[in-house]
């Protein structure tokens, strides 16, 4: 379970938030809402340890992150804004790629791809896709390997509404497997779970 | 650990596919190594004994300008396209992931170097065991090119006008391997042994392999916050 205590973050000089503390069990999605340059995106870095925090602690399983480090990062996986993905290889190339980073070599790319509606595609160069394609191309990332924690940062942007549905009923399903959450989104998440919590970032 | 192993084989091969699907990268730098080289006997004079003397400086030279034409390669589309962050996130130390990364640089711009450059030799009229000595100079030298630029060019990620500053970061850190290097090629000119600079050139490359990628993984994850 992951813990945060007292967290503040700052970009330069700028404090986005402070004394930010909340905590996510199995089964629990957070949604993260606040304005436009609010500091969602920067939380969810630091969640994932890629940034710093000014000031807390974040917690995964009672153990500070920093201190977990490659023990923390495989249990979880996180969709940024940038897709990850390079435009001179197919969408496959791609993903098979992701899928020997999470050491998962035994996961099926094409499969996966499949399932996202990305069949016809797949031995395409990723920088033809269109902006959605390329969205569910990085959204594929989460089913490669089984990981307890997806941080996604607008994971519904861009995609189209069968898309969109199939990833509310994936994220679901992760949850009722006692997986955990935290997504930021501007759309209204309508995710078949019980246990949604918001965090609004600019209150 | 086979999952490991197989992670660092996947990194490499990536940016190999990469190099292959996007030639033009690796053959550029190659060319300009070409190019510099052939200026000297035109700029200086096509006299033999003087190009021989020059030869091995002019050679090194081309060889650190060639490295840094490519060290942009190394992170700048990973940073750019979120694949770095991706590097940073997985369940591997990223010392580790950025050996395969450096590896993968120097075949693609370091051992191209080495093997064009005994054409390069003849042609600035350097006797026949001064090349040998160049090649194996340049074998041991340009990985720790490949290692050291890429401390330079993961502090520079992101920045505006990183090429340059990159240049003038690295390109000092590049003279002790340019004076042993050289020093080798003149002394097996000369007649003299080339065991002392060689075994230095070696000495570079295991304290380069050894403490730099760890430095490169630092500095990248400094450009990532």
């Amino acid at each position: 379970m992951l813990d945060i205590a007292d967290l503040s973050c700052a970009r330069g000089d700028r404090t986005l938030f402070r004394g930010l503390s909340f905590q996510l069990g199995a089964g629990e999605l957070m949604h993260i809402q606040g304005a436009n340059g609010s500091g969602k995106t920067t939380l969810l870095r630091t969640l994932t340890g890629l940034s710093h925090a000014a000031h807390g602690r974040i917690l995964w399983d009672g153990r500070p992150i920093g201190e977990l480090a490659e023990a923390y990062r495989a249990e979880l996986c996180y969709v940024g804004h940038a897709n990850g993905m390079h435009g001179d290889l197919s969408a496959v190339e791609n993903l098979r790629f992701q899928a020997g980073l999470s050491g998962a070599p035994d996961s099926d790319p094409a499969a996966i791809l499949a399932e996202l509606g990305l069949k016809r595609v797949i031995h395409l160069p990723a920088k033809l896709l269109s902006q959605g394609q390329k969205r569910r191309l990085a959204l594929a990332r989460l089913f490669v390997a089984p990981r307890r924690l997806w941080i996604l940062d607008e994971p519904f942007t861009a995609l189209d509404i069968r898309t969109s549905g199939f990833m509310a009923e994936r994220v679901a399903l992760h949850l009722a497997g006692g997986g955990m959450v935290i997504l930021t989104s501007h759309q209204e998440v309508t995710v078949a779970t019980p246990k949604i919590m918001t965090l609004q970032l600019d209150a | 650990m086979a999952g490991l192993a197989d992670s660092l084989s996947h990194v490499l091969a990536r940016d190999l596919l990469l190099a292959a699907r996007k030639p033009a990268d690796v053959i550029t730098p190659l060319v300009f190594f070409a190019i510099v080289a052939s200026l000297f006997p035109l700029g200086v004079s096509p006299e033999p004994a003087v190009l021989r003397g020059l030869a091995p400086g002019v050679l090194w030279v081309a060889a650190l300008l060639a490295t840094m034409l490519s060290l942009g390669r190394l992170f700048d589309a990973d940073h750019a396209d979120g694949t770095l962050e991706q590097l940073a996130l997985a369940p591997q130390p990223l010392t580790l992931l950025v050996y395969p990364k450096i590896l993968a640089h120097w075949l693609t711009s370091g051992l191209p170097l080495v093997l064009l450059s005994p054409l390069l030799a003849i042609q600035l009229h350097l006797p026949t065991g001064a090349i040998a000595t160049l090649v194996l100079a340049l074998l041991l030298g340009t990985p720790v090119l490949s290692l050291l630029g890429a401390v330079g060019a993961a502090l520079t990620l992101g920045l505006r006008g990183g090429g340059v500053l990159v240049s003038l970061l690295v390109l000092p850190l590049y003279t002790p391997v340019l004076i042993f290097g050289a020093g080798a090629v003149t002394a097996s000119a000369a007649g003299q042994g080339t065991e002392a600079y060689l075994s230095l050139l070696g000495a570079f490359l295991v304290l380069a392999a050894g403490f730099l990628p760890w430095a490169t993984a630092a500095a990248l994850r400094i450009s990532l916050d």
